[in-house]
């Protein structure tokens, strides 16, 4: 101690310790504040790259649907129907197999199953997105084939002239559906992990208050576990679409980047990240190249609006005080 | 009368442990029936093992036997079953917190597959009229059962119990979280209930258990101590350790 008043001394310790907070809280506030100036400046980026794209088109650009760049023509609602149509039909079916792995895994599995199993689904969120799709080309792409030929190539569809324009032009197994079955695949280590933790926080009375009433075990899941849960697994469920709506890799892989509004399952479209993956680097002129930049910012915008979107909702149905 | 619930040389364990030592007990119907004993004796240990709720705990056991009505509950009967004849109330009011005030009083009867919206309502109403509370809600049955307050939630809970008309009420300190004047409601309650149901209570307020109570059964480290009528236990008891725990010398 420096100071030879003994009365100093506490203040002194307190100076010192609210001087470390004072540096602490700067630190803080300054690496905020960067994250705020780094958010600014992308979007600010996407705003200037896209203007020569909003100038030519305006409002129109989202619902134009040509993309054609021997003509120099341009609209996003192809990929904008793309990303939904994907992202929603892989939650689809990821949603309920990813619950059903939770409810497994917490409330049926030993714990020598349950263990390794809740591990390996977590594992698959590790996965880097070009193995998946390499996974999808190889063994997803010659089973969607074989799918579409079994319901296309019967006798009474092909041999029936009226009846042909139901059978894809092009059979590639790349397109859609491909792109909707890699999707959930990998989206489900999402809501399957959060909805684990949440079911594992439902209280023990809620579930022997179900018991006690004459319910059966699935009646129990159903009507006392799962309603206590609903919050953190719909929680669970936004991460999976942000995921499912930002996934580029894979999609751009699978689904055959053929830039036009969908027209069926086994037929080849794009996404707003697929066409930004395919055609950015190769993009012809400036309009091309600031179209994609506008896809880029829309895309950007659907995700804040679901994410704003996704809290609104969580606040309703959370629990109260809990999740 | 013929007992409606009888237990005879009942041992609980949790995994090696003896927690329930060897109990003989008979309740007859429409009584109320007061657990005693200081805290970690056994009570709830054994109320749980009445409506089989030890099947949900890894590790817990029991033997012996228990009869309701004569059946064996341990025997060749589901326990989904033995729980709706037998039903439950908790220490702390746990109500369905994602369902409204109606749904959680019926809950049990959708359980039982009863869908018709007019049976419903009219079960609702005569359940939430037996736990004394329907004057409270009858204008807020599809508001949220968390809004109500803790004394008005547990006999909502009271009120969900009653819902399946069980033979047998199992009440687990069910006053312990609650004010008095919740506490006083729920306790004029039971003598009213009796008619129908008949009334397990565990509880460690003794003026509750003198109030309340027809027979009362004084537990102690997982003995049953002693088990007669009420004012027999609690003026003239034949064992000490009854004795000193009733008048407050220890425990
Ligand atoms: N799930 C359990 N696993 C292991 N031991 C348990 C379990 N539940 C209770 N016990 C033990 O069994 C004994 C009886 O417990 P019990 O809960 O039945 O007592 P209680 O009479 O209800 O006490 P209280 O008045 O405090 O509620 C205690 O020694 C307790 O530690
Ligand atoms: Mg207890």
């Amino acid at each position: 101690m420096r100071e030879t008043t003994p009365s100093v001394r506490p203040r002194h310790a307190a100076g010192a310790s609210s001087r470390g907070d004072g540096l602490f809280r700067g630190v803080i506030l300054a690496l905020a504040l960067a994250i705020v100036v780094v958010f600014v400046l992308a979007l600010y980026q996407l705003v200037a790259g896209s203007l020569p794209s909003i100038e030519r088109y305006g409002f129109a650009f989202l619902f134009r649907t040509t993309w054609n760049n021997v003509t120099s023509e341009f609209g996003a609602l192809p990929f904008i129907i793309g990303t939904l149509v994907t992202s929603f039909a892989a939650l689809l079916i990821a949603v309920p197999l990813a619950i059903a792995s939770a409810v497994f895994v917490t409330e049926y599995a030993p714990r020598w199953l349950a263990e390794p199993v809740g591990y390996l689904v977590e594992l698959l969120a590790a996965i880097p997105s070009v193995i998946y799709g390499l996974w999808a080309l190889f063994v997803l792409k010659p089973l969607v084939v074989q799918l579409g030929t079994w319901i296309f190539y019967q006798p009474w569809i092909v041999q029936n002239p009226s009846l042909k324009w139901l059978v894809p032009s092009n059979l590639a197994g790349l397109g859609l559906l491909t792109a909707i079955l890699i999707l959930a695949i990998m989206v489900i280590p999402y809501t399957a992990s959060v909805a684990r933790d949440v079911i594992r926080l439902v209280p023990q009375d809620q579930r022997e208050a179900m018991y006690a009433l004459g319910a059966t075990k699935w009646e129990v899941i159903r009507s006392a576990i799962l309603p206590f849960a609903r919050a953190g697994i719909f929680g669970g469920v936004i991460l999976s679409l942000g995921r499912a709506l930002g996934e580029t890799l894979a999609v751009t892989m699978v689904i055959g980047n053929d830039p036009k509004i969908v027209s069926g399952l086994f037929n080849p479209t794009a996404t707003m990240s697929s066409i930004i993956a395919s055609e950015f680097n190769e993009a012809v002129n400036n309009l091309q190249r600031s179209s994609l930049i506008e896809i880029g910012l829309l895309l950007f915008v659907i995700s804040v609006i679901v994410n704003y979107v996704a809290r609104l909702v969580i606040a309703r149905i959370t629990v109260g005080g809990t999740s | 009368m013929n007992p409606i619930l009888r237990a005879r040389q009942v041992n609980i364990y949790y995994g090696d442990k003896r927690a329930v030592r060897d109990i003989d007990l008979d309740i007859a119907p429409n009584t109320v029936n007061a657990l005693i004993g200081p805290s970690g004796c056994g009570k709830t240990t054994f109320l749980r093992a009445l409506n089989r709720m030890h099947d949900l705990t890894p590790g817990a056991r029991v033997e012996g036997t228990i009869t309701l009505d004569g059946e064996d509950i341990y025997g060749d009967v589901d326990p989904v079953s033995i729980r709706r004849r037998i039903g439950m109330v908790f220490q702390k009011p746990n109500p369905f917190p994602t369902m409204t005030v109606l749904d959680n009083v019926v809950a049990g009867l959708k359980l039982a597959g009863i869908r018709d919206r007019g049976t419903l309502l009219e079960v609702a109403e005569r359940s939430l009229r037996q736990a004394a509370l329907w004057d409270e809600v009858k204008d807020r049955l599809n508001t949220p059962a968390t809004g109500l307050s803790g004394g008005q939630q547990q006999r909502l809970c009271i009120a969900r119990a009653l819902s399946v008309e069980p033979e047998i009420l199992l009440m687990d300190e069910p006053t312990s979280a609650l004010d008095p004047q919740s506490t006083a409601r729920i306790e004029d309650l039971m003598s009213d209930l009796k008619k129908d149901v008949t009334i397990i209570i565990v509880t460690h307020n003794m003026h509750q258990a003198a109030r309340v109570s027809d027979t009362t059964s004084f537990f102690l480290i997982g003995d049953l101590v002693e088990h007669g009528p009420t004012d027999q236990i609690f003026t003239n008891p034949r064992d000490e350790r009854t004795e000193s725990y009733v008048t407050g010398r220890f425990g």
